[in-house]
């Protein structure tokens, strides 16, 4: 689409660019501007915390649901309630079934298309007053219990890298890219 | 007449009808005047007391101060809610917010960021993963953009009942201001993005380490930019400080704030914000996903809900912007949607930026509903709420653009309503 504000600077920095990037670049091996500083595999694993839907990205470890349930009432049940279904905050059991109908429950068994995501929220994000302190086994543990409870993974399942990423979600096909305009 | 004079006139609107006043019986009675609602002694002449502090000619003005605030007198603030705040759309004038009125939403509260040590990291599909400090982005080529920033959850209440409540509450998650920084372009050549990347993710360094994915269009490869310049200093640290993602005319949460990561892969993540979360729930059950476009919307702001009218000359102002390019006619109809009159735009009139609209209006102080709609350049007209519902139900949650009706009742009293 046309950018009336960019089409002039725009036009200019592309050849501007292009000229010193081509002086610049055989010697410098970057954009031309020799700045950014190079990065380490370590600096890179520190920095780099989210879990694709291939699994990419979930560390060692392991934890099972018998673990999960001890550490959600100690850490969750405050926010989420008993039994992941009282709330206040997010209800994250139940809900299955709900989606088409007058009153939808958005839960992690009734809508999450994967269960890495679920991983991957909880090492960035939660306990919402303790973000990040969760360890790898910790987490694992916590995604056994909630995926248990939403009758998705069997209570003796033991949770790792391996056996996380090959769960298959309740909604996981329940999403269309989206297709806007839709209204006409 | 000396200006003296002239200007204790202006100051008492009653003063120009005793004529017969002498200079100086003028001068104590524009003072006492002024005081009349609370004492009601029109011309108990008090020549001698001390000049009125009110009167800004009569006693010396503030002195130079290193950072300004706005007038004592202007009160208008945020509407604050738990994780959210909205900007006062019915006060504002032009096509800028003010950085202290944007809007705010927050995933776990506003980080406190210390850019000296703050680093953006970029990697994945690139040949040169790099860090960068704020210093060494500063000295990249600069590029400088006026665009607007909504929530997608904003105007949210239109799928639910019609509440009496104020555009602010309503419409209040979308701001405008000049943003300023580097055009990720620049980034993507600086590390040698790989042809093979095919997205981004964008992450924050916020408690919630908020994080989305973003397609690598044309419109973003040509339009994102990593900014660290909001309305001419640096960002607020509600709206990102010391650094953030702008993708113009996407929905909010998307434009990643105190970003301290892009990371170039070939297929979306699937965070949190794009499964669970941003996704519009149909009434089959189905969602939409990376629905990141805010569509046209238009919202007249004065006169709007819980505003008090009255009969007579009343410019009729509002907002329309769009998320896929310029708006091009905003209309209005002032008589429950029977007739529709183009408003005038205000200039400048910029892609994805909000846009001032205005028209010339007299109320009858008959009851009736006023309400804008508008049409961006790609064609699209704001749609009414029942063509927005027909198709995508009520529990979609984000995305409602439908067209906002304002009843004015005999009283003059403005409400939200659905009509």
């Amino acid at each position: 689409m046309p950018n009336g504000l960019w089409v002039v600077p725009v036009g200019l920095m592309i050849l501007v660019l292009s000229i010193v990037s081509a002086g610049l670049s055989a010697e410098i091996g970057d954009g031309g501007f020799g700045l950014g500083h190079p990065v380490s595999e370590s600096d890179i694993a520190t920095w780099n915390i989210d879990v694709s839907p291939d699994g990419q990205g979930l560390p060692p470890g392991q934890g099972t649901v018998t673990q999960g349930a001890q550490l959600y009432a100690m850490k969750c049940a405050s926010c989420h309630g008993p039994t992941g279904k009282e709330g206040p905050n997010d209800v994250l059991v139940g809900g299955q079934g709900s989606l088409r109908t007058a009153k939808p429950l958005k839960t992690i068994g009734s809508y999450w298309p994967y269960a890495t995501t679920l991983y991957d929220y909880l090492r960035r994000a939660m306990p919402f007053t303790a973000p990040q302190s969760l360890k790898p086994g910790d987490i694992y543990a916590l995604v056994a219990w909630l995926l248990n409870q939403n009758q998705i993974i069997a209570e003796d399942t033991i949770l790792d890298a391996h056996s996380l990423s090959k769960i298959e979600m309740p909604n996981r096909n329940g999403f269309i890219p989206d297709p806007r305009p839709d209204i006409h | 007449m000396s200006d003296e004079t002239r200007e204790h006139l202006e100051h008492s609107s009653r003063a120009p009808s005793v004529p017969a006043l002498n200079r100086r019986q003028l001068l104590a009675g524009g003072a006492s005047l002024l005081a009349m609602s609370v004492s009601s002694t029109l011309f108990d002449a008090h020549a001698e007391e001390p000049p009125d502090a009110r009167d800004p000619m009569r006693v010396p003005g503030a002195l130079p101060r290193s950072y300004g605030e706005r007038s004592p007198f202007e009160k208008q603030t945020r509407l604050v809610a738990p994780t959210s705040s909205t900007t006062p759309l019915q006060g504002l004038q032009g096509i800028i917010t003010p950085s202290a009125l944007h809007f705010e939403r927050h995933h776990n509260g506003v980080p406190a960021i210390d850019p000296t040590r703050h680093r953006l990291l970029i990697h994945g599909l690139v040949d040169h993963p790099l860090f960068f400090t704020l210093e060494e982005l500063m000295r990249l080529p600069s590029a400088s953009r006026i665009a607007f920033v909504e929530c997608s959850g904003n105007s949210r209440d239109g799928w639910g009942e019609a509440r009496d409540v104020t555009v602010q509450s309503l419409h209040g998650l979308t701001s405008t201001s000049e943003w300023t920084g580097v055009r990720l372009s620049t980034l993507l050549d600086t590390v040698h993005v790989q042809r093979e990347a095919t997205w981004m993710l964008a992450e924050g360094s916020d408690a919630a380490a908020l994080a989305r994915s973003v397609p690598l269009t044309d419109e973003v490869l040509n339009e994102a930019m990593v900014c660290y310049g909001q309305n001419g200093e640096p960002l607020w640290p509600e709206q990102g400080y010391p650094l953030r993602l702008l993708l113009p005319g996407f929905e909010g949460n998307i434009n990643v704030k105190w970003l301290r990561r892009l990371k170039f892969g070939s297929a979306p993540f699937m965070t949190r914000w794009e499964t669970a979360k941003y996704t519009d729930l149909l009434p089959d059950g189905k969602a939409y996903q990376f629905s990141l476009a805010m569509e046209a919307k238009s919202v007249i702001t004065r006169p709007s809900g819980q505003q008090h009218l009255h009969p007579g000359f009343q410019e009729i102002q509002g907002l329309a912007w769009s998320g896929r390019g310029r708006i091009t006619t905003v209309e209005v109809s002032v008589d429950t949607g029977q007739t529709w009159q183009p408003a005038r735009l205000q200039e400048p009139v910029l892609p994805k930026c909000h846009t001032r609209f205005r028209l010339p209006w007299s109320w009858d102080g008959q009851e009736t509903i006023i309400q804008s709609r508008c049409l961006d350049e790609t064609g699209y007209q704001q749609p009414t709420r029942d063509e927005l519902i027909k198709v995508r139900g009520t529990h979609s949650s984000y995305h409602y653009n439908g067209i906002q009706s304002w009843k004015i009742g005999r009283d003059g009293v403005v409400r939200n309503v659905y009509a």
